[in-house]
């Protein structure tokens, strides 16, 4: 297959950038978009050039290291896939391809297709996790969880952290992001406990960090390569709004003391 | 034979941990906050023990090449983790699962650090629970298990396929946990490139950064190596694209010796090659043996049949199919461990009985599985891998049977580490993956995330306080001492030497280069013809390497080529070790085939009156043959005797 690439070269941070064309040529509808930049990579090195630098690492759709804008959309054409798992026979020979970075302001570019990500990061340490030390806990059945319930959280916590929700946002916002862990935890027993105080902390941290805010486009969750669902935002909204209602009433169970 | 003391305490195995615990040096809070340590690497090793370290108010800078901890490789791991809960009731126990693990890896592992891993095995699952992984459960609410290769009764917990990515976050919320209260600092996107020794002993390292390309040095009282496998020296495998062996090959060369080099675990359960492009191998999860099953067209008729198409793998009769595994192994059936069941797939391929384009795969077949249990729980129990399977392979599992042939996997080799997981450079320590110690020849499925957790949770935490518990009067390190400027220096000459060479090719046809000659001599079977060829091929891709690789970029900047350069240079080094390693070892066992040694059934043969001992090789510098020191293996417990799966 033959494909014409245009993709976003940016040398640093600083640098301004743009849009370059590249041809492909023989490439095996079996090979993966990065197999497919590989042999692009290789064409440049062999040539002279500078090939283009792009974040990926386990090639199987789960480190979500990977963060390609591709044709308008993260991730590519395919539903429920990381650019790691799309092949090229998901596109036509002859097409012209789109590669771009994510755009978002929390996100700045690294070097082309490279975003700097950390602020998820940041959002985490801000309070994603139960705060249990290694060692002193009870055997792990003493706290019977309903399966319905594990499985609900598991389906918040196969949230690989990519940041497509955020790219996908008209708003960049990082609600999908954070909800999704938000929810994981409460809704299990063991993150029950602090749950109030870590979704005020989680959203407070999302708020400075400079990304934008939900207007319910749902574009975050057509986009989730793992499919994670908006009811996640929804629970941690519901979440948000008991924490801050409790915080209140505690402030004024304090003042009439 | 000195320099080897694996300093195994008194008592009996059961009671050694206890004892150890009961007699090992504490550090009292106000000294740990005065000393510091650096962790490499932020898999399931490197995360808990950084998390666990921080807690106990260490001061723990943590290092990692991805750009956030939560990306290292174990999040890929997909079936399960091992514990001795014997929650079903089906005759598990600590002894069992230390008995299996040594059996499994066919008799090369020290008993004592097996018998410890099975005993922390199950404060893994209370602790993992209590961070809010989301295991699978019964109805009842209870914790779920499933039986993996190599055992007879089901001790893996699991959270869907996703085992090792749930118990990763579980570590990465810990270790983001500890960043916040600011006992752990991380430095993402940052390659390891030495180990700084001062006074022999490890005091530090150098690292890369990744986005600047700046050379930096960190200094500690002691570090600790969690960096992984080195699966990548064969190019392709499942590892991610990555994984490097420069840590700890780093270390190697500063003294660490490293042990069993050639030990590696081919996976039986892979989607095979498509082509030359081919960047990396897929696993399949070894939980699908619980309720596939593998054949191969017991008539060549069939197998030209299925190249041109002519038939379907269902129009094949049940009389025609060969279920190789259950005929040979009626009692282990399709959980036979993972050397075996990989050999077993190479067997019936290279007699030429194997299916799909390049007739190197075999069967993966659920359709009695579907039947017996419904659609419905197999998309329950595997939907994200019969997924996975056809977005890459275009094909729908539920329909036609999965194709599959063995990959590159583990690496059992790695740091030759003491009981407190110490090398042999004090105040080195290494941890999961990347030490040799607990899975012998071969690892049994769902134990790489039992070790790394254990290694990192439970037993560094004591282990590297005894160590330490001699340098609290060791004031902080200063990083600008003589030392650290010579490591320094040496790194950024080396960086610019290879920057240097004028060549064209590019490093991953090098890498290709050396992929291929590793997996045909020193792969799935071995002799000693074939490592001698490949020692002297390795020889001349080195010579070719330093003179033909071109690396374009500059050396202070974002450069993933100059990345790969470096851990690429440090594979062909380990490439050449790992051959002298499998010559030397005149024996079949666990992952380690020579042909020249084995049953008249075709079965691995040890020779456990020569070679029941760890193979810890020397370092001696760039132009002399590694010196080999031998840690002879005791077995007290269990006696050695053939492993049999019939």
């Amino acid at each position: 297959m033959n494909f014409t690439l245009k993709i976003w070269r940016q040398k640093n941070a600083v640098a301004k950038g743009e849009m370059v064309t590249y041809a492909v040529s023989e490439i095996s509808p079996d090979s993966s978009f990065f197999e497919m930049l590989d042999a692009l990579n290789q064409q440049l090195i062999t040539s002279g050039g500078d090939p283009v630098a792009f974040d990926h690492d386990c090639r199987e759709g789960i480190c979500g290291t990977c963060s390609l804008y591709i044709n308008g959309r993260p991730h590519g054409p395919l539903k429920g896939v990381t650019t790691c798992q799309l092949h090229m026979r998901s596109f036509k020979d002859g097409d012209t391809i789109h590669i771009e970075p994510w755009r978002a302001k929390a996100f700045p570019i690294i070097r082309d297709l490279i975003v700097d990500r950390s602020a998820l990061d940041k959002i985490i340490q801000a309070g994603g996790y139960v705060s249990v030390h290694t060692g002193g806990v009870p055997d792990a059945n003493t706290i019977p969880v309903p399966h319905e319930k594990a499985e609900s959280a598991m389906d918040a916590a196969a949230c690989i952290g990519c940041g497509a929700c955020v790219a996908a946002c008209s708003n960049a916002a990082a609600m999908l992001f954070v909800g999704a862990k938000v929810s994981h935890l409460a809704l299990l027993p063991q993150g029950k406990v602090e749950a109030a105080k870590r979704v005020q902390k989680m959203v407070a941290c999302m708020d400075e960090l400079g990304f934008g805010n939900c207007s319910n486009t749902y574009a975050c969750e057509a986009e989730c390569p793992k499919g994670i669902s908006v009811v996640n935002i929804a629970r941690m909204n519901r979440q948000f709004l008991a924490a801050n209602l409790l915080s209140e009433r505690e402030k004024v169970v304090n003042i009439s003391l | 034979m000195t320099r080897l003391n694996a300093r195994i305490p008194e008592g009996s195995v059961a009671n050694k941990w206890t004892n150890y615990k009961s007699a090992c040096k504490l550090v009292n809070p106000n000294n740990k906050r005065k000393l510091d340590i650096i962790v490499v690497g932020t898999g399931l090793a490197g995360a808990s023990a950084a998390a666990s370290l921080g807690e106990l108010g260490y001061k723990v800078k943590v290092f990692c090449y991805q750009d956030t901890p939560r990306r290292a490789h174990s999040i890929a791991a997909q079936g399960g983790i091992n514990a001795a809960k014997n929650y079903p009731n089906d005759g598990d126990s600590v002894y069992r699962l230390f008995y299996d693990t040594i059996k499994g890896g066919d008799y090369r592992a020290r008993e004592a650090n097996v018998y410890r891993l099975a005993e922390v095995s199950n404060q893994i699952i209370d602790l993992c629970v209590a961070q809010g992984v989301p295991f699978a459960r019964e109805y009842g609410g209870l914790l779920a298990n499933r039986s993996f290769g190599g055992a007879q009764v089901s001790r893996t917990f699991y959270a869907r396929g996703q085992t090792g990515q749930q118990l990763l976050l579980g570590a990465y919320s810990a270790l983001s946990r500890q960043i916040a209260l600011g006992n752990v600092t991380m430095f993402n996107r940052r390659d390891v490139l030495d180990t700084v020794l001062v006074d022999g002993k490890a005091r530090g390292i150098i690292t890369r950064n990744l986005v600047t390309g700046e050379i930096e040095r960190h200094a500690a009282h002691a570090v600790v190596l969690a960096s992984g496998g080195y699966g990548n020296v064969f190019f392709l495998s499942t590892n991610a694209m990555g994984s490097n062996v420069t840590p700890i090959w780093s270390a190697y060369k500063k003294g660490a010796m490293f042990a069993n080099p050639s030990f590696t675990q081919i996976h039986p359960t892979c989607i095979p090659v498509h082509g030359d492009a081919q960047s990396k191998l897929t696993l399949m999860s070894e939980s699908l043996r619980n309720d596939g099953r593998i054949w191969v067209p017991a008539k060549k008729s069939d197998v030209e049949k299925l190249r041109n198409q002519t038939i379907k793998p269902s129009d094949i009769p049940e009389a025609d199919r060969d279920y190789y595994l259950e005929r040979r192994y009626p009692a282990f059936g399709n959980l036979v461990p993972r050397d075996v069941a990989s050999r077993a797939a190479k067997e019936r391929c290279d007699a030429g009985f194997g299916v799909g384009r390049t007739g190197m795969a075999v069967f993966l077949d659920f359709a009695d599985a579907i039947k017996r249990k419904g659609h419905d729980t197999i998309d329950k129990l595997y939907g994200n891998l019969f997924q996975m399977y056809e977005q890459i392979v275009a094909d729908n599992p539920y329909e036609t049977p999965m194709m599959i042939y063995p990959a590159v996997h583990y690496t059992m080799g790695g740091l030759w580490v003491d009981y407190d997981l110490m090398t042999t450079v004090p105040g080195l320590f290494a941890l999961g993956e990347c030490n040799f110690s607990d899975h012998g020849a071969n690892r049994l499925g769902a134990s790489a995330l039992m070790q790394g957790l254990a290694d990192g949770y439970f037993i560094l935490p004591y282990t590297i306080g005894n160590y330490l518990a001699a340098e609290i009067h060791t004031p902080r390190f200063n990083p600008d001492a003589t030392e650290f400027n010579f490591a320094a220096q040496a790194v950024t000459a080396r960086l610019k030497q290879m920057k240097g060479s004028s060549g064209k090719e590019s490093v991953d046809t090098f890498h290709r280069r050396l992929g291929k000659i590793m997996w045909e001599y020193c792969g799935m079977a071995r002799n000693n013809d074939g490592l001698t060829n490949a020692l002297s091929m390795i020889a001349e891709l080195r010579h070719d390497y330093a003179k033909g690789v071109c690396i374009p970029g500059g050396l202070d900047e974002y450069n993933p080529e100059l990345e790969k350069a470096c851990r690429v240079a440090d594979f062909i080094e380990l490439g050449e070790l790992m051959v002298r390693d499998a010559q030397q070892r005149k024996e079949s066992c666990g992952g380690h085939f020579r042909e020249e040694f084995q049953t008249n059934e075709g079965e691995a043969l040890r020779n456990d009156d020569d070679f029941a001992f760890v193979a810890a090789w020397e370092y001696q510098g760039a132009e002399t043959a590694a010196a080999l020191y031998r840690e002879a293996l005791q077995f007290d417990e269990i006696k050695l005797s053939q492993r049999c799966y019939k």
